[in-house]
C-alpha cells in the first residue's frame, strides 16, 4: 500500500486502514479517536462568543521552502480565527486526494499539520477523506474549518477602523508569495527566501492581553497588504495613509519583484498581520509584538486619516503620493 | 537594496525637484515614450512633485497596447486550431481582441500557455514534437534580441515545430509618426531607457535634427526620472535641442552591439500596424529569408474575420498622447483593470491602468 487508490475513499477496509494507520497516529485528540460521527468537545473556559471559519487550500508545489500545504491549511484557519481576536480551539480537516497519490506525501502533509496544530495549541478533532479519479484533482486539496472563543470585551472587525488610529504591521511582506513562486515550474530562480507561514494566534493573544483598543486585525494573504488595507478602508469607510519607506520588505523579495515586475504590496503572506489600533496603545502593542518571534520586525506603517473617502494612499519614498488599489485579476509579469 | 535604494534617495530627489521648479519658467509638454516610465512616474508619485508648468503625456511605449486588433485576432484564431499550442507573455492573454481574447480561447479549450521567456516556448516545442508551438512575439527592441537568439537556437537544434508570430515593433519610427502628426504639441520627449540600451542613444539624433526638439534618455528609478526631467527642462528652457543620456549606467551611444547583431541576423525591417496610429513603414520586424520557416503566418492559414474596435474606447488616442485616459467615457466605469475594454487598461505598462491604479482619477 504505497499509493492512494479509489478504494481508499470507498468507506471499506482501505478507508478504515487509512484512518487508523495514517490519520489517527498524527491526530491524537480523544474526541477524534472515538470516531463518532461528530466530535463532542468542551466549549473552552470563561465567557465569550464563538468564532467559526473555514478555508480551502490548493497550492502548487505542495512542499515549498518554509512550509507545505498541511502547515498552510492549519495556519490559514488558525489565523482567520485569530484575526477576530479568538483563541482557536478545534479544527476539522477534509482531504480530497487524487488517485495515485503517494501515501508518503500524504503522511508528510499530515505530520506537518500535526506539528503546526501543536505549535498553535489547537486540536484536530474531525476529518473526512474523499478520493477522486486521476486527473480530477491536483494531488491533494485540504479544507480546514475551525472554532475558537472570542473573550468577552474583545471586538475586532475590519469595520472598526477610526480616524486617528495607527496601522501596525508585524513584519516584512511578500516572503510567502515569492518563496512559492520561486519553485513553480517555468519560473525557477534561486532564492534564500522561505515562506513566512506560521500560526499567529499566540502573537494575537499577547496583543489582546495588553490592549482592548485593537480595532482591526487582518492577515494579508492572497492579494497582499494592499488588498487587506483596501478591505479595511472599504468596510470601515475610512482613508488609510501608509508610508512606503516604513514597510519592511526583504531584499530577496524586492529583487524578485524588480525582476518580475511585481509589487510587494500585492504579494501573499501567510504569517503576518496588520493591526489598526488606537494611537494611545500603539507603542505598547509594538513592544509586545516585537517580543514575539513572529513580530520581531513589527513597525508602524501608517494611520487612518479621515472619512472623506474609502481609499488607501501611499506616501512614496521620495515624498510623492499615490493611491493603492486592490489587486485586479492575477499578477502578471511585465514584458520589457 | 544596493543599486536601487541609491536611486530613490529622498534628499537627492527633493534637490532635483527644487532644481526642476527653478528651471521651469513657462508651460511645456513632455511625452514619456515608454510605458515603464509612465508606471514609474505614477508609482513614485512624481507628477504631484512637478510644478504646474510641466505637463506629462504618456506615449505609445507599451507593447501590448500598440498591438493591432487584426494581429491579436489572428493569434486568437490560431489558438482555436487543433494541435497548436500558443505561448505568450502574461499581459497579452487578457487583452480583448475584436470578439474574444486568448484567455477566452483558453477557457474554450484552446491550448494557450503563459511563458516568462521565449526559451520556455522552445522547451514546450521540444517536449511536444507532435504539435506546433507558436510564440506570439510582441515587444520592442528590448525583447526582439531574445526572440532572435531563441530562433537561432531552434535552428541549431533542428526543432521543426516551433514558430513565432512576429509582432515586434521598432520605436524610432513610431516616435517619428507621433511627431509628424503634431497633435500632442510636444516640447520634448523622454526616450525609453531599456530600448535605448539596445539601440543606442544615437538612434534619437533625428529628434533634435529633424524636429528641433530635445530628447533625454532616462532610467526608471525615481532619481533617474527626475534627473531626466531636470535635464530636459534645461534644454527646453534654453532652446538648445539635444539628445542627452541621463541613464549612463546602462545606455551607450552605439547601443548593445551583440543584441543588434542578433536582430540583424534573424530579422528584416517591414511595415507594421500600430493600434491608434495605423501602418508605419519600417517599424516592424519580419523574419529574413534565412529564418522565414519560423514565421507563423507563412505556416498557418487562419481567418480571424475583420477587426473591430470596441465602441467608445479611445485607446488609440491615448497611445498617441492625443487624449488622456480620463477623457474616455468608459474609463473607470465600463473599463477597469478587472473588466478591461481596451488594451491600455490591461497591460501593467498601459497608460489607462497606471491612471486607474495609481492616481485614483
Amino acid at each position: 500500500m504505497d499509493k492512494i487508490l479509489l478504494a481508499h475513499g470507498a468507506g471499506g477496509r482501505l478507508s478504515h486502514d487509512l484512518v487508523h494507520d495514517l490519520f489517527l497516529p498524527h491526530f491524537p485528540a480523544p474526541a477524534l479517536a472515538k470516531l463518532d460521527d461528530s466530535a463532542v468537545v468542551e466549549p473552552g473556559t470563561g465567557p465569550g462568543r464563538l468564532a467559526f471559519t473555514t478555508d480551502c487550500h490548493v497550492v502548487k508545489p505542495l512542499f515549498f521552502k518554509g512550509g507545505d500545504i498541511g502547515r498552510l491549511a492549519v495556519c490559514g484557519t488558525v489565523n482567520d480565527l485569530a484575526m477576530v481576536g479568538a483563541t482557536p480551539l478545534y479544527l476539522s480537516a477534509g482531504f480530497v486526494l487524487e488517485e495515485g497519490l503517494d501515501l508518503e506525501i500524504l503522511r508528510k502533509v499530515v505530520a506537518s499539520m500535526k506539528a503546526s496544530a501543536d505549535e498553535a495549541r489547537v486540536e484536530i478533532v474531525a476529518g473526512d477523506t474523499k478520493v477522486v479519479e486521476k486527473g480530477e484533482a491536483d494531488q491533494l486539496f485540504v479544507t480546514t474549518a475551525g472554532v475558537g472563543v472570542v473573550p468577552e470585551g474583545v471586538d475586532i472587525s475590519a469595520s472598526n477602523a477610526r480616524p486617528g488610529d495607527v496601522v501596525l504591521l508585524s513584519g516584512s511582506i511578500g516572503d510567502h508569495g515569492i518563496a512559492v513562486l520561486s519553485e513553480r515550474e517555468g519560473l525557477a530562480f534561486r532564492t534564500q527566501l522561505t515562506s513566512d507561514v506560521a500560526p499567529l494566534n499566540r502573537l494575537v493573544s499577547a496583543m489582546v492581553e495588553v490592549s482592548r483598543e485593537i480595532h482591526v486585525l487582518r492577515d494579508p494573504t492572497r492579494g497582499g497588504l494592499a488588498t487587506s488595507l483596501n478591505e479595511i478602508a472599504l468596510q470601515s469607510g475610512v482613508t488609510i495613509r501608509i508610508s512606503e519607506a516604513d514597510i519592511p520588505v526583504h531584499d530577496g523579495v524586492r529583487a524578485a519583484c524588480e525582476m518580475l515586475g511585481y509589487d510587494p504590496l500585492y504579494v501573499a503572506n501567510e504569517g503576518k498581520l496588520v493591526a489598526v489600533v488606537a494611537s494611545d496603545d500603539a507603542e505598547k502593542l509594538l513592544e509586545v509584538m516585537r517580543g514575539d518571534p513572529l513580530g520581531r520586525e513589527a513597525t508602524i506603517i501608517g494611520e487612518v486619516t479621515g472619512q472623506a473617502a474609502a481609499k488607501v494612499l501611499l506616501t512614496t519614498r521620495i515624498g510623492g503620493t499615490r493611491i493603492v488599489d486592490m489587486l485586479a485579476g492575477e499578477m502578471l509579469p511585465r514584458i520589457c | 537594496m544596493k543599486y536601487v535604494d541609491e536611486f530613490g534617495d529622498p534628499d537627492l530627489a527633493a534637490t532635483l525637484v527644487e532644481g526642476i521648479r527653478r528651471r521651469s519658467t513657462r508651460p511645456i509638454r513632455i511625452m514619456e515614450f515608454c510605458g515603464t516610465h509612465t508606471v514609474a512616474i505614477f508609482k513614485h508619485g512624481i507628477r504631484q512633485l512637478l510644478p504646474s508648468t510641466i505637463e506629462m503625456l504618456s506615449g505609445p511605449g507599451c507593447p501590448v497596447c500598440v498591438t493591432a486588433n487584426s494581429d491579436l485576432d489572428w493569434a486568437i484564431a490560431l489558438a482555436r486550431e487543433p494541435d497548436v499550442i500558443v505561448t505568450t507573455f502574461g499581459d497579452m492573454v487578457r487583452v480583448p481582441g475584436s470578439r474574444s481574447s486568448l484567455e477566452r480561447a483558453k477557457a474554450d479549450g484552446g491550448d494557450v500557455r503563459l511563458v516568462y521567456s521565449p526559451l520556455d516556448a522552445l522547451r514546450i516545442a521540444r517536449e511536444n514534437p507532435d504539435r506546433a508551438v507558436v510564440f506570439v512575439g510582441i515587444g520592442f527592441e528590448t525583447t526582439a534580441p531574445t526572440i532572435a537568439s531563441t530562433v537561432i537556437q531552434a535552428e541549431e537544434e533542428g526543432i521543426g515545430n516551433f514558430f513565432v508570430l512576429s509582432l515586434h515593433k521598432l520605436t524610432p519610427p513610431a516616435m517619428k509618426a507621433i511627431l509628424d502628426l503634431g497633435e500632442s504639441r510636444l516640447d520634448g520627449v523622454i526616450g525609453p531607457g531599456h530600448v535605448t540600451t539596445v539601440i543606442g542613444s544615437q538612434a534619437w539624433e533625428f529628434v533634435p535634427r529633424e524636429y528641433g526638439l530635445s530628447c533625454v534618455v532616462a532610467g526608471f528609478e525615481p532619481l533617474d526620472v527626475l534627473q531626466g526631467i531636470y535635464t530636459l527642462v534645461g534644454r527646453i528652457e534654453s532652446e538648445d535641442p539635444h539628445v542627452d543620456n541621463a541613464y549612463t549606467r546602462s545606455v551607450r551611444a552605439e547601443g548593445n552591439r551583440m543584441a543588434l547583431g542578433l536582430m540583424d541576423e534573424v530579422f528584416e525591417v517591414c511595415a507594421a500596424d500600430w493600434r491608434g496610429i495605423g501602418s508605419i513603414p519600417d517599424s516592424g520586424f519580419a523574419f529574413n529569408s534565412g529564418f522565414r520557416r519560423f514565421a507563423a503566418r507563412e505556416r498557418f492559414d487562419v481567418d480571424p474575420g475583420p477587426p473591430e474596435e470596441p465602441a467608445g474606447c479611445i485607446c488609440g488616442d491615448v497611445i498617441r498622447g492625443a487624449a488622456r485616459p480620463t477623457d474616455c467615457p468608459l474609463f473607470g466605469t465600463a473599463c477597469t483593470p478587472s473588466q478591461p475594454v481596451g488594451p491600455c487598461m490591461v497591460s501593467s505598462e498601459g497608460t489607462c491602468a497606471a491612471y486607474y491604479l495609481y492616481s485614483g482619477e
